[in-house]
């Protein structure tokens, strides 16, 4: 018995539904931000699935692993960024709590 | 043999996401979030994507776990002992698990049409090449894009004088 594709995609989305639900869950920000992580590496995982497997095909393993490689890019991009933003809102607030944070409300 | 790893790894993947989304101690959490990676990193070294696996554990391990530990440090708080979740939990949980019953039906009932069990990879010179030549303007946005992105970091994080003076909490 060898792995096959369809375990893969159903591990990868197994994997983003627990991000899924760590984003609508959680109070705090930074745990927030950690479901976004796992959300972003289940769609990593799906990729490399599918061009190893080579599924299909347009897809190319080339492209499918660059992709993931912009990926990972602009997840380190974003880590920093939102972290910028939870560090402001603690100084101002003394709160990450995304439901407490509601200046837009009128 | 290959099914025997992919179930250790899936394994400790599925459950150190788990407890990523259910701890109570953020630092629990991240490393949780670490161990999940790592075993990520794993399955794309089943996957023959070992340059993918090296900059996993990388970046994230080396860089993003380290940064969230940081501020962590940084905006110490009592309420991180105790993170509760928000009080509309079990609407998330239903969103994604019909989420999850949709993707999985979707994806064995698609399997029969993807009739590959061939796993195949591709050396690091093939990737390098395809990254520079096929995709290189898109690699340049991509450094661009890290660039914004981190002198807007400190921008954003840099505290001005008198600008963030605590507010009463509403």
């Amino acid at each position: 018995m060898s792995v096959e594709l369809v375990d893969l995609q159903v591990l990868s989305a197994v994997l983003f539904c627990l991000g899924l639900y760590g984003v609508l869950a959680r109070r705090s920000a930074v745990m927030v931000l950690m479901a976004i992580e796992l959300m972003l590496n289940a769609v990593n995982l799906n990729l490399v699935a599918i061009g190893a497997f080579g599924a299909f095909r347009d897809v190319s393993i080339v492209t499918s692993q660059v992709i993931v490689i912009f990926v990972i890019t602009v997840a380190a991009a974003e880590v920093g960024l939102a972290l910028a933003i939870i560090m402001r809102l603690f100084r101002r607030h003394g709160s990450v709590n995304v439901d407490e944070i509601d200046l837009l409300k009128g | 043999m290959s099914l025997f790893v992919f179930y250790a790894l899936g394994a400790l993947t599925l459950l150190a996401a788990v407890g990523v989304v259910t701890t109570r101690s953020v630092v629990y959490a991240a490393l949780f979030l670490l161990a999940s990676l790592i075993g990520v990193a794993g399955l794309f070294v089943l996957l023959y994507a070992e340059f993918l696996a090296l900059v996993q554990i990388l970046i994230y391990g080396g860089a993003i776990i380290i940064v969230i530990l940081f501020a962590l440090m940084l905006t110490r708080n009592t309420d991180y002992q105790t993170a509760t979740e928000h009080r509309r939990w079990p609407f998330a949980a239903l969103v994604s698990g019909g989420l999850l019953a949709l993707m999985v039906t979707a994806a064995i009932g698609d399997s029969e049409r993807y009739n590959s069990n061939e796993r195949v990879g591709i050396d690091i010179t093939t990737l390098g090449a395809g990254l520079f030549e096929q995709w290189a303007v898109p690699f340049e946005i991509a450094s661009v894009l890290l660039l914004v992105a981190l002198i807007g970091a400190i921008v954003i994080a840099r505290s001005s004088d008198g600008e963030d003076q605590p507010e009463g909490k509403s």
